[in-house]
Formats: C-alpha cells, sequence, structure tokens
C-alpha cells in the first residue's frame, strides 16, 4: 500500500501530518467565497506536500477524479437552488481538501495512526478493533475473492437473478467465516497473553 | 454517500462530530459491559467482512453494478451497540487509508451511517421480526429495513448539506432522497438475501452477540436512538416545519414543481392551485409515503419469493 519512499514527509511525526492535515481541512472549510486567492494559496501548500512527500501522480489524480461526481452533483444542485454556495468555491474547496486528504492516506500508516488516536485517549476497545480489522482486511477480500472465482468456476451463470443470490450467498458464507475466524483470533490472543 | 470535505461547514461539521462522539463512546462503553471477551475480535473481524462485503458487485442493468453498504445488515447480525462500534471503524479506516470521506466530515459520515443507519435498521428490523415470526417474517424485516436505513441516512445527509448552506433543502431532499429510494432497494434485497444465507449455513449466528437481557440492550438502543433522533431533528426540522420559499421560487423558475403536483398544471406558476395537494411539502411528503408503501409490498413479496422457493429446493436439491 505505502509505496511511498523515504522522503521528509513521511519521516515527519504523524501527529504532526494528521494535525497539520486537519488544520489545513479547516482552513479550507472556514476560508470565505470572497477570497479565492486564499484557496491558491492551500492549493500552493497541498502540493509541496503531494512533492515532497513523493505521492504517486496518476494514483493522486485517478483518486481526485472519483471526487468529481460528487462535486458535480452538489454543484448541479447549488446551481439549481436559489440559496446554496457558488459551485466554483465548492470544487475549489472540496478539491483542496480531498488532495490534502489524499497526501495524508498515502504518507501515514495505520499502525502510526493507531499510535496518534492513542495519544488523543481513544478507548482501547475502539483502538483494538481497528488495528483488527486493518490487519484482516485483505484476509478477508482475498477470501471474498478466491470464494466468488471458486463460484464462478462451479456454476454457470445463466441470469442476473442468479448472480444476486450466489453473490449474496458468498457475502453471507464470508460472514460466517469471518465470525469463526474470530474464535480463532481470540485463543490465539490469548495464548499470547492477551488481556483487555 | 460518504460526504466529502468541503460540503459542510465548521457548524456543521462540529455539531455531527459532537453528536457521533457522544453516541460512538456511548456504543462502546455499552460494548464492553454487554460482550464476552471471547467475541471481542469479532467487531474488528465484523468490520473487516464489511469492507470486504462492500467490495462484491452485484450487477445492476446496463453494465452498472451496486454493492451493500450494510449497516442494517451488521445490526440484525450484531445488534445496535455492537454494529455502531463497527461502522465507526469501517468509515475510520475508509477515511484514513482510502481518502474515502472527508476528515472534517467523518462525524457527519459517522453520524449518518453509523448512527442514523443502524439504528433505524435495527429498530425496523427488530419491530418486523416480531410481528412475523419466521424465517419469511425476518426476510422480510431485513429487506424493508435495509431499504428504511439508506433512506433515512440520505435524508440525515440532506439535512446536513442544507443545514451548512451547501445546497438548499429544498433541492437536497428531494435529490438525496429520491436516488436512495432507489438505493435502498438494492441494499435491502442484498441484506435480505445474506440475512438468508447467514440463517441457512449457521442459524445460530444470527441475532445479537451481546449476552445481556433484553432489557439491557433495549436500554441502550434507546439511549443511542434518542441521540440519533436529536441529530436529525436538528438537521431536518429547521426546514421541514415553515417550508422555505426557496422550494416555490425554484419550482416556480423550472417547473419540476408543477410536474410533482400534477402534469395539467400551466406554466406561470405565481398563483398555482392544486386541488387536494395544499403545498409541495405535502406533495414531497405523500411521495414518500408512496415510495415507503412500494418498498414495504416488495419487501413483503420477496421474503414470499425466496423462502418459498427456499422450501421446494430443499425438497428437490438435499
Amino acid at each position: 500500500m505505502k509505496a511511498v519512499g523515504a522522503s521528509r514527509t513521511s519521516g515527519l511525526s504523524p501527529a504532526v501530518k494528521v494535525v497539520g492535515a486537519i488544520a489545513l481541512v479547516l482552513t479550507a472549510t472556514l476560508t470565505p467565497a470572497s477570497h479565492p486567492l486564499w484557496f491558491a494559496t492551500e492549493a500552493a501548500l497541498v502540493a509541496v506536500a503531494l512533492v515532497e512527500a513523493r505521492v504517486p501522480l496518476r494514483q493522486f489524480l485517478r483518486r481526485l477524479a472519483m471526487l468529481s461526481p460528487f462535486v458535480a452533483g452538489a454543484a448541479l444542485a447549488a446551481a439549481l437552488g436559489s440559496h446554496g454556495t457558488d459551485w466554483r468555491v465548492l470544487a475549489a474547496r472540496s478539491t483542496v481538501c480531498l488532495a490534502t486528504v489524499i497526501v495524508l492516506s498515502q504518507t501515514t500508516s495505520i499502525s502510526e495512526l493507531l499510535g496518534v488516536l492513542r495519544a488523543a485517549r481513544v478507548p482501547n476497545l475502539l483502538l483494538t478493533t481497528l488495528a483488527l480489522m486493518h490487519r484482516y482486511l485483505f484476509v478477508l477480500a482475498d477470501e471474498s475473492a478466491r470464494m466468488g472465482r471458486a463460484r464462478t468456476a462451479r456454476t454457470f451463470t445463466r441470469s442476473r437473478r442468479h448472480a444476486w443470490v450466489t453473490a449474496a450467498s458468498v457475502v453471507g458464507q464470508l460472514f460466517v467465516r469471518a465470525s469463526e475466524r474470530a474464535e480463532r483470533v481470540y485463543d490465539a490472543m490469548c495464548a499470547r497473553g492477551w488481556k483487555s | 454517500m460518504h460526504i466529502p470535505d468541503g460540503f459542510l461547514d465548521a457548524k456543521t461539521a462540529l455539531a455531527t462530530t459532537a453528536l457521533s462522539t457522544a453516541g460512538v463512546a456511548y456504543a462502546l462503553r455499552q460494548v464492553r459491559i454487554e460482550l464476552a471477551p471471547r467475541r471481542v475480535p469479532l467487531l474488528g473481524l465484523s468490520a473487516a467482512f464489511l469492507f470486504a462485503a462492500q467490495m462484491v458487485n452485484f450487477p445492476v442493468a446496463g453494465g452498472t453494478s451496486g454493492h451493500l453498504v450494510g449497516a442494517a445488515l451488521v445490526a440484525a447480525l450484531l445488534g445496535p451497540s455492537a454494529a455502531v462500534v463497527v461502522l465507526a471503524t469501517v468509515l475510520i479506516v475508509q477515511c484514513f487509508l482510502f481518502a474515502d470521506g472527508g476528515i472534517l466530515s467523518l462525524g457527519a459520515n459517522v453520524f449518518n451511517m453509523g448512527l442514523v443507519a443502524t439504528l433505524s435498521g435495527f429498530a425496523v428490523y427488530r419491530i418486523g421480526q416480531r410481528l412475523v415470526p419466521g424465517v419469511r417474517g425476518r426476510v422480510a424485516a431485513m429487506a424493508f429495513a435495509g431499504w428504511c436505513s439508506a433512506v433515512l441516512a440520505s435524508v440525515s445527509c440532506a439535512g446536513q448539506l442544507a443545514w451548512s448552506g451547501t445546497v438548499a433543502w429544498s433541492v437536497a431532499l428531494p435529490a438525496m432522497a429520491g436516488v436512495h429510494m432507489l438505493i435502498g432497494v438494492g441494499e435491502g434485497l442484498i441484506s435480505a438475501l445474506v440475512l438468508l444465507a447467514v440463517s441457512r449455513t449457521r442459524p445460530d449466528l444470527m441475532g445479537p452477540v451481546t449476552q445481556v437481557q433484553a432489557s439491557g440492550r433495549a436500554r441502550s438502543f434507546v439511549v443511542l436512538g434518542l441521540l440519533a433522533s436529536l441529530g436529525v431533528a436538528l438537521f431536518v426540522a429547521p426546514f421541514a416545519c415553515p417550508w422555505p420559499d426557496g422550494l416555490e421560487a425554484v419550482a416556480g423558475k423550472l417547473g419540476f414543481g408543477a410536474r410533482a403536483l400534477a402534469p395539467s398544471a400551466a406554466a406561470p406558476l405565481q398563483n398555482y392551485r392544486v386541488p387536494g395537494l395544499a403545498s409541495p411539502g405535502f406533495a414531497t411528503a405523500a411521495a414518500g409515503a408512496i415510495g415507503t408503501l412500494v418498498a414495504f409490498c416488495l419487501a413483503v413479496a420477496l421474503s414470499r419469493l425466496v423462502v418459498r422457493e427456499d422450501s421446494s429446493r430443499k425438497s428437490s436439491h438435499v
């Protein structure tokens, strides 16, 4: 996931990165529509961080493009409504914010984030849940892809209705397997001396 | 429905963050009391499951596909407080790891999908399941609960967008609720099919994981539900009661108000009077009621279709 090499941005303390990103997003949110120059300054700041962090540009742009349906929809709604925000301001603001979040997510690993959250006194149970989720995220995603492939190999999907039932049974099976795995994970955690 | 940053103003972001922090903190406290230590890893695994489940594609028309959101499903499978924690975890990871949904709007996203969707889904599921016992009742309740959770979360989202002044309520509500009334059909259908699949393989996994009496769970549901309703009241009520004249203006400008009310109404709408339908607000409410009724009938029809089919298939295949 973390394709970002050693750079000054990834070397920064994670707390600084998270607080900095929140500050930048907050500034962009509070920037009044009458000061378009501020957006340019904020965009320049993000651009510096982007180059500094060596975030792959293609990946960045692809992720940024996924926002556009939402912006387009909101812009259309704002254009139709008599008292909505100007869509250009909306687009500038949300693009700056999204770029900030992308740079943050590309330069901060989940374990660093957990450290920041622990320092912010987030309850232990939530941290455990977050850590376990991240640990098994890709395991279960792989498992569901394997099950889906096996189903396609065994059954010929004739109709859309059939495809839905098949996909739903894959998801249901995935839940069953996740619950069974949770039991084994608990045993393993206890064997290693885990205490809530 | 992940709101990106920049769409909510500071006031809305602050209010939603405060509400969802309180909700998640309370849910965590309840889960710690209610959950046996053995089941603690299940929260993390369920969050991972939900994430993986959202990647399974369900083909819709013309090459497009939809996917599960799963708030109501998880609430039905794990109970309300555990579901709030699971959804909050998924949304936090999606925000920080995949930049899906903004940082400042994380509170709003947790509120809409973590609190409103899970709790409304759970409430509808429980009521439906009580009314009609058996697998058929469970499937119908799940389908309707999935639909309700999607629609209510979208209404809450529309309220927040309007409260921020980003989009006028008169535009945000019909757009968001209208789209999610369609999306909700898929959500309800998938949730019901998944629930049926789980209940066929491991019926013992059904039902809330917490091991307290129903009264304890009911209390945590009531507290969380009150919190969610408070938020919805805060975001939606300012617009719902005195209908803003913005709608009249827009409806007049575009003529869509006329279409929604009566197709025969003439174009200049300065002083339109449609017999029976007093205001556009009433028309919206009527549309909502009809949509809900249709979704309910679809849910019942689905349960009849799937469960009868199930018993006949069992006799022929097993």
